[in-house]
């Protein structure tokens, strides 16, 4: 048996938690910025609590898919081509809310920012639901061939897993984005997120609950996946208590901690399967047929290595350079660019 | 519906719409990098002033950039599940390392430029601009080694039907990679240079045609200036010539050394892939002869029926070899060497599908390399000659008083452009009908090479395909279109619409303490 493919299962798994602990954030707030904000200072205040860093947390999930390709090529190429519909609704989703992030405030104009906003709110919702539904499939099993191809047409994903998956990521994305909300802006945003999390915690983190139990009891569960489940519940009710409490770094701590478990938990679950089949368990791929040989693991393993402590200290060094809270004051007036032209006949 | 028809012509449309931004991106980073330098070195503010306006117009475009990237990323398993699977050992090292070491430089350091102004010290956030930028040529460097492995697949072995990775420098240094990235960086450094010569010329007409710039009696610049709009002052026209030199010089040497490196690629390709060499040259024959024009049914994939028009003798020789006698070989001696070594009919395995035993097509689609390959070239050198002009024109300080010339200068930023697409589609399609291409000789590896048709996803069907094409293709059109708008918006409000405060009109009401306080971010979305 060889180390490797092991290794890179938990890189896979590191990659997609850190993906889903920072841009989690960021979706969270696109979907406040539709349903939570009351005005467009609101809004604002919102979107730069993550001007400066979510494209940074973006390229998480474009490694996880990147190395995911790199060290599994052929789980990369079952998943992707299996969850085809869903995934071209997430990249209209992403393509929309990146452009949207950048654009909306160049010109001011009503409808022009309201376009953005829509389609940052909606695009982090369709993001969230797509990629949590494919997560939860590649757990649970799609009816994949022995080439790893799909079996039954576009829609045989569309399953009550996709659907508890999709709502999951959705409602931890609310959860987090809003603790992140309550400790990065001061003013009425802070307070009004404040209030909001100790109550929508606890309805929006079952769908995630539901999930990691789920796996557990598919695949008979493991110590290890079990201990990391229940310190996830350990931490999401700390995460909650402190949340009441106002105590705002404590809870985003907790509720992450929480994030973090739980995906732990769930891939600890699924090991050493990355994609069931449905039609015949001999056609599961699992991190020991999916894998690439041993050399480019061991290329990939240096790279990785010396890289991502390194975007981690430069990731970190940029939250800690945008530490300060945004408040409505701090925003500069927006302006539209108006045309350098003599408008008068000279 | 065939799959594979639409998954083509989906990958195609979205890589060459990515391409519209990417060089742009890679080539404006590069000059604001070096205003930002200029400005933090000298402390003059017309370098701070550029460094504003052509920034923001770098931006607005980047974002776009990001957004179709992440389309490409995911389409190879999407869409492509079986070149997938096929190409998996080798081909996902480059895109993971594109991720690692450059693609998250890039994003966060850029986030830290946009928002860093007045919060990072001077040198640090100059230099947080130039982490970005170097991070955009990484990754360029990167996906231009996955694409190189495609045309010249090396450092792997072919073992149980794949190739397998043996050693990641030899797909790191593949000669093919060192040839087509320096080629790659100079077109977009000569689009870069386009886009600043264009725009400057606006902003100098316009000052002229406000009146606010004349000329005297010998055609030198008097400059003015027009205290009513915003930004309009004398050293604005400083801002402008500048640029426009700047830009002029970049289109001319980015020529420059496409046409140097080009011809090393040429070379290479001549060894590799020499059917896409007589395709480019729609070269039935052996011969020596470069056409300058060629006449008939290049479409028809029959030699029979095209008849070259003006040919310059040697000179194909020269692009192939560097002489002027040895033979290039044509498309009818290629042919059946490719049909003895690959088969005149897909195999029948099952990876083909219903394609298997389709008789296959060597020879790329004519019409397309020909013409892509000249207009790279023509429209490259188009753009560099008008560059020259360009230079000429305003050596006394401004532009003439002419509209149909500023428009031209305008339309004359797609030359690049298309040049830019021309070339990729060219050295797309002329890989056809491999998706990895198999190469003869000299360092090639035996039986590693793909047949588009063996790539394309088997369980996706038409349908999905036709959706994300369609979908895709509406959200890019209208992206497109507001892109084009915010840069026409911003290039028309010239420096007063990234600098607002710098032109705001006092207003001596007092209410304007928000702005007065010292905790305003410089900059917020
Ligand atoms: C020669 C350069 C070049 C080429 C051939 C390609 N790209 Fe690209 N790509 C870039 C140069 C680039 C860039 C300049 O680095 C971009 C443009 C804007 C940006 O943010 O980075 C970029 C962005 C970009 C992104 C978003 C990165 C982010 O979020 O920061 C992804 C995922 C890809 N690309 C992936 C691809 C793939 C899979 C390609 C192949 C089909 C491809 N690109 C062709
Ligand atoms: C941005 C630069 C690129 C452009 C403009 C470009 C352009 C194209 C075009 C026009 C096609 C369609 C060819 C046809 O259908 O006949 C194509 C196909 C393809 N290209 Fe590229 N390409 C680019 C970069 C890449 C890179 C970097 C890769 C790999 C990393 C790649 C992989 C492919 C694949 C897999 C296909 C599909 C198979 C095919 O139809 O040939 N391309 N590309
Ligand atoms: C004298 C001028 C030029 C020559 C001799 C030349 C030569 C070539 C050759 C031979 C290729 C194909 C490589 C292959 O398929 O293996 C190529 C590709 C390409 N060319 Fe050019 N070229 C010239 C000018 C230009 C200009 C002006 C631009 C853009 C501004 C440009 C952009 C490209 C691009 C983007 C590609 C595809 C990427 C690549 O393979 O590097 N070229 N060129």
């Amino acid at each position: 048996m060889d180390a490797l493919p092991i290794v890179w299962f938990v890189a896979i798994a590191v990659l997609w938690t850190g993906y889903i602990l920072l841009e989690g954030f960021d979706l969270g707030v696109g979907m406040h910025m539709l349903f939570s904000a009351r005005d467009d200072k609101d809004r604002r205040v919102m979107l730069n609590t993550i001007g400066p860093v979510w494209d940074g947390n973006e390229v998480w999930l474009l490694t996880a898919g990147a190395g995911t390709f790199a060290a599994f090529p052929l789980w990369y190429a079952s998943l992707f081509s299996t969850l085809y519909i869903p995934l071209v609704l997430v990249l209209l989703g992403l393509i929309l809310r990146a452009v949207a992030i950048e654009y909306r405030g160049k010109l001011v104009s009503r409808s022009w920012t309201r376009f953005w906003d829509w389609s940052i709110g909606l695009g982090s919702a369709v993001v969230a639901f797509g990629l949590g539904a494919g997560l939860a499939l590649t757990t649970t099993g799609l009816p994949i061939n022995e080439n790893g191809d799909r079996v039954g047409g576009p829609f045989v994903w569309l399953t009550p897993v996709a659907i508890l998956g999709g709502l999951a990521l959705v409602g931890f994305c609310l959860v987090h984005g809003a603790t992140f909300l309550a400790l990065k802006t001061d003013g009425p945003v802070r307070e009004r997120m404040g209030r909001l999390v100790p109550r929508l915690a606890p309805i929006a983190l079952l769908p995630i609950a539901g999930w990691a139990i789920l796996v557990e009891l598919q695949g008979g569960g493991n110590p290890l996946s079990w201990t990391l489940l229940g310190l996830a519940v350990v931490a999401g009710v700390l995460g909650w208590f402190f949340a009441r409490s106002r105590r705002e770094g404590r809870a985003f701590t907790g509720f992450a901690a929480f994030g973090a478990l739980g995906a732990g938990s769930i891939f600890a679950a699924v090991f050493p399967v990355v994609l069931p089949s449905t039609i015949d368990t001999a056609y599961d791929l699992t991190i020991w047929n999916a894998a690439s040989g041993t050399y480019t693991l061991t290329v990939m393993t240096v790279v990785t290595a010396v890289a991502l402590p390194i975007v981690l200290a430069y990731q970190a060094w940029s939250y800690w350079v945008f530490r300060k809270r945004i408040a409505p004051h701090h925003l500069p007036e927006a302006h539209d660019p108006v045309p350098a032209v003599r408008t008068t006949a000279a | 519906m065939d799959p594979l028809e639409i998954a083509r012509w989906q990958f195609g449309i979205t890589t060459v719409y990515h391409f519209m931004m990417v060089p742009l991106t890679l080539g404006l980073g590069l000059l604001v990098a070096i205003l930002h330098t200029m400005w933090v070195r000298t402390g003059d503010e017309k370098w701070l002033r550029m460094t504003k306006f052509w920034g923001k117009l770098y931006l607005v475009n980047f974002i776009m950039g990001v957004a179709t990237g992440i389309v490409q990323e995911f389409q190879f398993g999407m869409a492509w599940s079986e070149y997938s699977r096929f190409v998996g050992d080798v081909f996902g090292a480059p895109l993971a390392m594109e991720g690692l070491l450059a693609f998250f430089v890039e994003s966060t350091f850029l986030g830290l430029w946009i928002f860093g102004w007045n919060r990072l010290p001077k040198k640090v956030h100059l230099a947080t601009l130039w982490l970005a930028v170097i991070g955009s040529w990484i990754s360029a460097y990167f996906i231009l080694a996955a694409n190189s492995w495609m045309q010249h697949p090396v450092g792997v072995e072919f073992v149980d039907g794949k190739p397998v990775l043996v050693d990641i420098w030899a797909v790191l240094t593949n000669n093919t990679l060192l040839a087509a990235f320096p080629h790659t960086m100079a077109g977009a450094v000569a689009v870069a240079g386009g886009f600043l010569l264009g725009i400057s010329w606006y902003h100098l007409w316009r000052r002229r045609r406000d009146g606010i710039d004349t000329v005297d009696a010998k055609g030198r610049v008097i400059v003015g200036e027009a205290p009513e709009i915003p930004g309009r002052d004398r050293a604005d026209h400083r801002v402008w010539i500048t640029s426009l030199r700047i830009g002029a010089v970049v289109a001319i040497v980015g020529f420059g050394a496409v046409a140097i490196t080009g011809d090393i690629q040429g070379k290479l390709m001549y060894e590799q892939q020499p059917l896409k060499m007589a395709a480019a040259e729609a070269a039935c024959h052996t011969g020596t002869s470069f056409s300058v024009l060629s006449i008939g049914e290049l479409g028809a994939q029959d030699c029979d029926k095209v008849t070259p028009v003006i040919e310059i003798p040697g000179l194909l020789s020269f692009l192939a070899k560097g002489d002027f006698t040895t033979d290039v070989p044509g498309i009818n001696e290629l042919i059946p060497e490719y049909e003895q070594q690959y088969g005149t009919t897909l195999p029948d395995d099952p990876m083909y599908g219903e394609r298997a035993g389709q008789e296959i097509q060597y020879l790329p689609i004519m019409e397309v390399t020909y013409w892509g390959f000249r207009i790279m070239i023509g429209f490259g050198a188009l753009a560099a000659f008008a560059a020259a002009v360009a230079l000429w024109i305003t050596r006394k300080g401004t532009v003439p008083n002419s509209k149909p010339l500023m428009q031209l200068a305008i339309f004359g930023i797609l030359a690049p452009f298309g040049a830019n697409a021309a070339g990729w589609i060219f050295t797309e399609m002329g890989r056809q009908p491999f998706v990895v291409a198999p190469n003869p000789n000299p360092s090639g590896v035996d039986g590693v090479f793909m047949f588009t048709a063996a790539a394309v996803s088997p369980g996706v069907d038409g349908f999905e395909i036709v959706f994300s094409l369609v979908t895709l293709g509406l959200v890019y059109l209208i992206l497109m279109v507001v892109e084009v708008i915010l840069l026409a918006r911003y290039t028309r409000a010239g420096i007063a619409g990234v600098m607002p405060e710098r032109f705001a009109p006092h207003d001596d009401d007092g209410d304007d303490d928000a702005e007065k306080r010292d905790d305003v971010l410089a900059f917020a979305y």
